[in-house]
């Protein structure tokens, strides 16, 4: 009964039916996994066509590409189809629904009906707010700060804003379906203790997801009562305060960026360990500290309000707190290069984005301290400082994390291998196309060129054209991993089941995994990443 | 079907007599190992999506308290726009209903369909009743010229505030019947599962699931009663 993984005909997941039907009313987390990958695809090149038009836009001083409504809307729906669309779903909910029944030996995620429900609320929520873009746009930012959201802009904010509304609720059962897989659904002999780091990763930002969502929902779905129905929960007439909309905002997006960055780290957790044939270094430090990034990151949020007329003293502490969540996340990038030492380091795709991720997601945490700093933050605050400083963090972390994840487990979800040389070539791409967008932008932002506006002086230029040069070579680097991905699904090689000599359950199914993920239900006898080190001359070995 | 599971679920009466096996409601889903298994997944769901819920109206609530606090003289006049005497109706109502659920709960494990049915039909009727007082309430407001944005007639001292006031109080009560509805809706699929004989003392996930979000959602209305009908009195 047991098939086996080198058959080619051998049962599994995609090709058990390949009707629409059978994928439209899957209830199997891999394929959930697989219609989440193809819809924030299509989110994250319409987020991607707006920068290019914001980048191109920025070439010249006068902003002759577009009118300055136009670029507002452009920049908004960046903003909220990268945020809400790609960033937040991705690594979770592509990643995550496909491989953590795989990782603790279950056969599918506890709620499997939810799940699919989960995908169909993210597509409704995506096709409300497709339909705000269409019908003329939104122009608040990503934000939707009052009162220029309830009173100021006459755009598409309502139904914007009900997009965003519905799709969390799309969040919040993803995090309950995960919460209680880990809990409930771990094989016999997987301990807490013994859980891979991507597992526990995924544990805390569906922390976040159940109780930083319901209050973001909550904050939109106000805005969109107020706009529609005239009631006053923000209006300054009545005596309504617009900046407790910032505070409701940032308490679920501040966090929201521990929901990106949590799992790109779990991911570069796995990566390191397999691609230095090491041990992880600090396993308990490394675990612990995703826990103490999700429930420090709801104290945090002050941190964007020091100049919104927020109390010194609030600020102070704000700061302070803000300083404080770095501490778990120099815990793992110290963890991260403990690993490295004396390990045989391979340089295969998925190590290079690992790599890329603890460079650059350093500097983007490291700025943000500055950011934190309750004087700097006067100076820089607003400005294309913060700009680059969030997209260290959020492209530079969460996105290098998300493609150093989908090309590790690429061979697991398709069952075929990509082309190695030129994934290497696409990630040294990125990598630099990434560095030259967004690095000018921290001298123009500590020079003083504000965000969100397109008609800047002139001595901004030159650094400007470098970011929009680089902006064109990192939308080319991005182009690549999906036409080559979706070529090597047809004319891949075939990968085996364990095409990394990877520690981990995952890859003790076939590739791709049957419907059922495991004949047997597997018992779990020793701790994860049981790499055993490799001394030169000997054989690559898993223990 | 094994009707060993009978004894791991929790409350369950060990009597190991499964006369209603074969309903699909029964078995347990592919991706669990055993009943207990499954029934724990749920619970823990539930709790989950309650954790949720607490901090879908706590960031209202909170909202709402640093206006009361930032406003009290005003907050609390407004208050007395709001009919005491069918709040508090209202709140009888409800925690009536909270009692009438748990006894249904507890029927779809120990009594037989029509008892079941008895009892979700009677959660059924007093959760309709408290929305037709609701009803009344808001239909009264509208008359009065007391409805935020469209028509707000009160002129009197901190009109504002006042609308202020009773724009989170259509706002918290609106959502909170929202959730009477819903949890309506889910009291309907019970009695028709009940009816046909789906509960028993071996199964009755749903029933206990469902329990516990009506008493949830009873839970904020005593929030919610004092914190906006009895502000204003002293
Ligand atoms: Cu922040």
């Amino acid at each position: 009964m047991t098939p086996d993984p080198s058959s080619r005909t051998a049962v599994n997941y995609l090709n058990v039916d390949y009707g629409v039907r059978s994928w439209l009313l899957t209830k199997d987390h891999k394929r959930i996994g697989f219609l989440y990958l193809v819809s924030i695809t299509v989110m994250f090149a319409i987020g991607g066509l707006a920068a290019l038009a914001i980048r191109l836009d920025l070439l010249t001083p006068a902003g002759d590409l577009m009118g300055d409504d136009t670029y507002n809307k452009m920049f908004t729906m960046h903003g909220v189809a990268m945020v809400f669309f790609f960033l937040v779903p991705s690594i979770p909910a592509v990643l995550g629904n496909f491989l953590i029944p795989l990782m603790i030996g279950a056969r599918d995620l506890a709620f499997p009906r939810l799940n699919l429900a989960s995908w169909y609320i993210f597509i409704l929520g995506g096709g409300i707010t497709l339909y705000a873009v269409l019908t003329g746009g939104v122009d608040t930012g990503w934000t939707f700060y009052t009162p220029y959201s309830t009173e100021g802009s006459n755009t598409n904010v309502t139904s914007a804003a009900l997009g965003v509304f519905v799709s969390g609720f799309s969040s919040i059962l993803t995090g309950l379906n995960f919460l209680v897989t880990i809990h409930r659904m771990r094989a016999p002999g997987l301990r807490w203790l013994r859980l891979p780091l991507f597992v526990w990763a995924q544990y805390a930002t569906s922390i976040i997801f159940i109780l930083g969502t319901p209050v973001i929902a909550i904050t939109v779905l106000l805005v969109a009562v107020e706009r529609s129905l005239d009631i006053g929960i923000f209006d300054p007439a009545l005596g309504g305060d617009p900046i407790l909309f910032q505070h409701l905002f940032w308490f679920y997006s501040h966090p929201a960026v521990y929901i990106m960055i949590l799992p790109a780290m779990g991911v570069v957790s796995e990566i390191i360990p397999c691609f230095t044939r090491n041990k992880i270094f600090g396993y308990k430090f490394i675990a612990v500290s995703s826990l103490a990034i999700a429930l420090l990151g709801f104290l945090v949020w002050g941190h964007h309000m020091f100049v919104s007329g927020q109390s010194v003293n609030a600020s102070l502490i704000f700061s302070f707190l803000s300083f404080a969540v770095a501490i778990p996340s120099a815990v793992k990038v110290f963890n991260w290069t403990a690993t490295l030492y004396k390990g045989s380091i391979g340089f295969e795709a998925p190590m290079l984005y690992a790599l890329g991720f603890i460079g650059l997601f350093t500097i983007g945490g490291l700025t943000g301290l500055f950011l934190a700093s309750l004087g700097l933050d006067v100076h820089v605050h607003d400005t294309y400082f913060v700009v680059a400083h969030f997209h260290y963090i959020m492209v530079g972390g969460a996105v290098m994390g998300y493609l150093g994840g989908l090309h590790f487990w690429w061979p697991k979800i398709s069952g075929k291998l990509y082309p190695e040389w030129l994934a290497r070539v696409s990630a040294v791409i990125i990598f630099l196309g990434f560095n030259l967008t967004f690095f000018p932008q921290f001298v123009l932002g500590y020079l003083g060129m504000p965000r969100r506006y397109h008609v800047y002086p002139p001595e901004f230029q030159v650094l400007n054209v470098f970011s929009t040069a680089g902006a064109s070579i990192l939308g080319f680097g991005y182009l690549l991993p999906i036409v080559y991905f979706a070529w090597s699904m047809r004319y891949g090689k075939v990968a085996s089941a364990n095409p990394w000599n990877a520690a981990g359950l995952e890859w003790a199914t076939p590739s791709p995994p049957p419907p059922d993920n495991f004949a047997e239900t597997p018992v779990v006898e020793d701790d994860p990443y049981g790499y055993t080190r490799i001394d030169p001359g000997e054989e690559l070995q898993v223990a | 079907m094994p009707d060993s599971h009978a004894a791991s679920v929790p409350h369950a009466h060990h009597h190991g007599h499964d006369s209603h096996a074969g309903h699909a409601g029964h078995a347990v889903a592919h991706q669990f190992d055993d009943a207990e298994q499954q029934f724990g997944a749920a619970t823990l769901g539930m709790w989950i999506f309650l954790l949720t819920e607490v901090m879908f109206f706590g960031a209202i609530l909170a909202a709402y308290a640093i206006y009361f606090v930032t406003y009290v003289d005003p907050f609390e006049d407004a208050s007395n726009h709001l009919s005491l005497a069918l709040g508090a109706l209202n709140t009888v109502i409800l925690l009536t209903s909270s009692l009438t659920m748990a006894r249904a709960v507890h029927a779809a494990q120990t009594a037989d369909a029509r008892t079941q049915v008895r009892w979700l039909v009677r959660t059924l009727a007093l959760g309709a009743a408290f929305l037709v007082i609701k009803a009344f309430e808001y239909g009264s407001k509208f008359e009065e010229g007391l409805v935020p944005g469209i028509g707000f007639r009160y002129d009197g001292p901190g009109a504002a505030q006042h609308e202020l006031f009773l724009s989170f109080y259509f706002a918290l009560t609106g959502l909170h019947a929202l959730h009477m509805i819903i949890g309506i809706g889910v009291l309907l699929v019970l009695v028709w599962m009940a009816r046909r004989g789906r509960f028993s003392a071996a199964y009755f996930t749903p029933v206990e699931m469902s329990g516990l979000y009506w008493h949830f959602v009873d839970l904020v209305w005593i929030f919610l009663f004092p914190m906006l009908y009895l502000l204003g009195r002293h």
